[in-house]
């Protein structure tokens, strides 16, 4: 029990727009030990991101927390107000945003941006912040990073910049990081690289991670947990084995059929058929039902709740796939 | 940057070349400035001469070119109603124009940024939306019936504040200013009010727009979860970012008030140029209209130099080479 | 014969679908629930009834003057002590009514605050469309031009034209319009560039659809909605600067007093205490402003994608 960093339970977050309510989240429950690293899956709208920043309080109007228990050490994060948030923000739960373009202030140096964290968060004085600015940046891998301290954000590529906010994010040594598609707005080539990078610094802090993505490539040379959303509901959840290798919903496996493999060159890459429906006008029954390849009437009208089928293996699904090897 | 500069330079030559050459042919071309300066009762053989000494006999280009070279030397005629140089009774009410700009100034960035930043930030709270319906009523209140309202409540009725002039004055390094004394500062007070509720209303209502715009950055994301606080996201990481429109705008918000300084000047009998000028259109007063018209193009080309440069500096995206 | 029936049916039963869709709309579902925008519209049509049926309803018209008596003169409004209900606001040094003299200036202020509208809209328009179209130099011409006259305060423009010309309607009218087509141009050109460079246009210029077609059957109507709000505000701020001007002596005519003028010539005897000369018309001119930016600032808001 003490291994447990955080759990929700039922979450929901909802955003209530002109256009009707849209279930971003709806009512989602998982949980991380410590030292574990988790993928969020699923494609792009299906609440991954909204999830993510639920758990930091970050929703904005008009978006709300609807109801649910983020238990993070033992206390919930749902009942703490801001200033309590100030405090958790940044130093034991921290960020990582999709695009570096954008998520660094274009009006003040890489140092200041560094040096904030450490201020908000530690009792250092101004020499021992510098020092340790210039070993976070030695630590993501920036060259010379003494010299690059007072560059603006302008003056850095897209992985540098990324990088730079790895090192924010590892600034107060966090117990929880929380990666939304850290590689989604980079080069291929850099993508890997910056993964792993992420991977060994999470590992020698003893954090936590949360990588959201819609990369189920991605995800599964690095996490030891993922969770398949679909619009706003998980569909499954389970150690990275058990949903590699025996997908249970036809959701997770319609994904990891197109993922194109190197060996593998006589198929063609499956794709999933349709969209993702309107969020404002979900079906009546399972969300994935008109997308599904082998769904029946049921799946029309009776929505699924998760069930465990196998230790720590969950699926929403009234006929799951079960035959291994499914691939 | 010093290549910078100059180009800035040069554009800021040419606007005033413009304005000199559309300044010399509206007065060319709008009454004969010789019947206006010989007497009423001079005879053809003194106006011709006149002519010929003034040197409108000659083709319109010669003429400019003598324009020019008075201009150069600020040498812009002499005023009809006072009998001297036009551009020194312009520059002799300079400071006390000056004096009230600024203190409107101030009095409206103090005001208008804070207001404007948590407007922007929490654009759908009560006290928000009040603070935008006043700054629309700002704009929309014909200023020179503020200010007589303001004289008619507080110097008529309740006889708490002057209604005119500028009252004491103390002379420093020859700028001769009234805000330094106790007299001074309370004739200033009405006025300033007055001048700066436009410009304040337009300032507020800028910050807000830039701050919304801002607000939903990335950035301004990333800040909240390094668990910044409140007051350091919106002051520190979103205003910084709004000013660089605001200042773009401010030169023309300065301007704006140096014109509107006239309608002030008017109605509380404050010595500046403004006053100087709406005297001088009453009274047909042609030089001093064109020296006034050239020495504010000139402000406001300054003006606009150095608010470029200013959000260069701001700004360190602006390659300044 | 019946073809033309049908057309008439068609666009009768399109006018109600656009305006029942209208009324489905986002616009119309924030507008119901913004008392400011309504207040201004409210403020807007009463202004307008004002200015259009108001001369028949007021006591007298100020510039018959067999109907104004000097013996009237300095009358307070109606609630004060000598008050005259005949004379709800009071009168002027004249004798004459001030609500009368309101509804005939509000007649005024609000002829030149839209027909300077229309005239900077029409001619701003065309030259941003122009501008934007064929580049080139008669674009930069066109830009420079604003871009100078940008750098000058619009009032203080509007103020030496008139100085120049001399008070007067016309004077008003071509000074007005020569300081407010900037605008018009500036984010028409903006619109113009943005679209011009969409596929369609290639698809209509290959066609060969001659190029005054291009630009008013398919660009103008993509730049409608910014120019709209633009004139929308436009009319309140001409409204102020013409009050100014005018309360600076170089305005409207004396014989035909707008708002503006109206408090210039209650300025001249508030200090002996007739307050009411020249606070009911600055008062209106408040009103009609505020009405105007009111409902202005809320389509902006609305019309503008990128605050959303």
């Amino acid at each position: 029990m003490v291994n447990k960093l955080l759990e929700v339970k039922g979450l929901k977050t909802y955003f209530h727009t002109f256009k009707g309510t849209v279930k971003a989240v709806d009512g989602i429950s998982f949980s991380l030990n410590r030292g574990e690293i988790l993928g969020i899956v699923g494609e792009s709208g299906g609440g991954k991101s909204v999830a993510g920043f639920s758990i930091m309080k970050l929703i904005e109007e008009p978006g709300f927390i609807q109801a649910g228990e983020i238990i993070f050490q033992g206390e919930d994060i749902n009942r703490k107000n801001e200033r309590e948030m100030k405090d958790i923000r940044g130093k034991d739960i921290a960020m990582i945003f999709q695009d570096p373009m954008t998520s660094l202030n274009p009006l003040y140096t890489i140092y200041q941006q560094l040096e904030e964290v450490l201020k908000l968060h530690s009792k250092m004085g101004a020499k021992a912040r510098r020092e340790r600015c210039i070993e976070l940046l030695n630590q993501v891998g920036i060259p010379q990073p003494a010299d690059r301290l007072n560059s603006y954000p302008h003056q850095f590529s897209g992985g540098m910049r990324q990088r730079v906010i790895i090192a924010i994010a590892l600034a107060a040594k966090p117990k929880l990081i929380i990666a939304d598609e850290p590689t989604t707005a980079l080069d291929v080539t850099i993508q890997a690289q910056i993964l792993q990078l992420l991977k060994r610094l999470v590992q020698e802090n003893n954090s936590s991670l949360i990588l959201i993505t819609h990369d189920l490539a991605v995800v599964s040379q690095m996490v030891d947990k993922i969770i398949v959303m679909y619009c706003g509901k998980i569909l499954e959840q389970g150690k990275i084995d058990d949903i590699i290798y025996q997908p249970a919903h036809p959701y997770t496996s319609g994904l990891l059929n197109s993922i194109p493999r190197l060996r593998d060159q006589k198929k063609r890459l499956e794709q999933i058929p349709g969209i993702v429906p309107n969020m404002f006008q979900l079906p009546a029954g399972c969300n994935f039902a008109p997308r599904c390849r082998c769904f029946r009437d049921k799946c029309l009208v009776d929505q699924p709740e998760i069930a465990t089928i196998e230790k720590e293996h969950g699926v929403a699904c009234h006929f799951p796939l079960l035959e291994v090897g499914r691939i | 940057m010093i290549k910078y500069i100059f180009k800035r330079f040069y554009h800021m030559i040419l606007v005033l070349f413009i304005v000199s050459i559309i300044v010399f042919f509206v007065m060319s071309f709008t009454g004969d400035p010789v019947l206006m300066l010989v007497p009423l009762d001079a005879t053809q053989a003194q106006i011709d001469a006149a002519r010929i000494e003034l040197g409108l006999d000659q083709p319109l280009l010669v003429q400019y070119g003598i324009f020019l070279k008075n201009l150069l030397r600020g040498d812009l005629g002499n005023s009809y109603a006072f009998k001297q140089s036009a551009i020194k009774l312009i520059i002799e009410r300079m400071p006390a124009t000056f004096e009230l700009v600024v203190f409107s100034i101030i009095i409206s960035i103090f005001l208008a940024i804070p207001l404007g930043v948590y407007a922007g930030a929490y654009p759908k709270k009560r006290s928000s939306k009040t603070i935008m319906l006043a700054s629309l009523l700002g704009i929309s209140l014909p200023n020179f019936w503020v200010g007589m309202m303001l004289i008619f409540i507080f110097a008529v009725q309740l006889q708490v504040m002057p209604s005119f002039g500028r009252g004491d004055i103390i002379e420093i390094v020859g700028l001769r200013l009234s805000i330094l004394t106790k007299d001074g500062l309370k004739h200033l007070i009405l006025p300033a009010v007055m001048l700066s509720i436009q410009s304040m209303a337009v300032l507020l209502r800028l910050t807000r727009a830039g701050m919304m715009e801002v607000m939903k950055q990335d950035f301004i994301k990333f800040a909240r979860a390094k668990g910044a606080l409140t007051r350091t996201i919106l002051f520190k990481h979103a205003l910084k970012n709004v000013l660089i429109p605001v200042i773009t705008v401010f030169g023309i918000q300065i301007g704006k008030i140096i014109a509107f300084a006239t309608v002030t000047e008017t109605i509380f009998a404050w010595p500046g140029m403004g006053k100087l000028l709406i005297d001088s259109i009453n009274r047909s007063d042609r030089p001093v209209i064109v020296a006034y018209l050239l020495v504010v193009s000139f402000i406001f080309v300054c003006l606009n130099f150095f608010v470029d440069l200013m959000y260069t500096f701001i700004d360190p995206r602006i390659d300044l080479r | 014969m019946t073809k033309l029936k049908i057309g008439v049916l068609s666009a009768s039963v399109n006018a109600e679908n656009k305006w029942s869709q209208f009324l489905q709309s986002e616009f119309y579902f924030n507008y119901k629930r913004n008392i400011a925008a309504i207040a201004g519209t409210i403020l807007i049509i009463l202004f307008l009834l004002m200015a259009t049926v108001g001369p028949l309803l007021v006591p007298q018209n100020p510039y018959n003057l067999q109907e104004i008596s000097i013996l009237d003169a300095y009358k307070p409004p109606a609630w004060a002590e000598d008050g005259e209900l005949r004379y709800l606001l009071g009168t002027d040094s004249q004798g004459r009514d001030i609500l009368s003299s309101i509804v005939y200036g509000t007649r005024v202020s609000l002829f030149i605050g839209i027909t300077g509208m229309l005239f900077s809209c029409i001619i701003g328009t065309v030259l941003g469309l122009v501008a934007g179209f064929f580049g080139g130099k008669i674009d930069s011409l066109i830009m420079r031009i604003a871009d100078i006259q940008l750098s000058f305060p619009a009032t203080l423009i509007a103020l030496f034209i008139m100085s120049i010309s001399g008070r007067g309607i016309v004077n008003l009218l071509i000074a007005l319009t020569l300081v407010g087509w900037v605008i018009y141009a500036r984010t028409v050109r903006g619109a113009t560039l943005a679209e011009k460079k969409k596929e369609y246009i290639e698809a209509v210029k290959v066609i060969g659809l001659p190029n005054y077609k291009i630009l008013f059957k398919h660009i103008l109507p993509n730049v409608f909605t910014s120019t709209i709000v633009i004139a929308t505000i436009q009319v309140g701020s001409f409204v102020l600067t013409e009050a100014t001007l005018s309360f600076l002596g170089v305005g409207v005519p004396v014989t035909r007093p707008s708002l503006g003028l109206l408090v210039k010539n209650g300025y001249d005897v508030l200090f002996s205490g007739l307050w009411w000369a020249s606070t009911f018309p600055g008062l209106f001119i408040m009103l009609l402003v505020f009405g105007i930016n009111m409902l202005g600032d809320f389509m902006r808001d609305e019309l503008n994608p990128r605050l959303k």
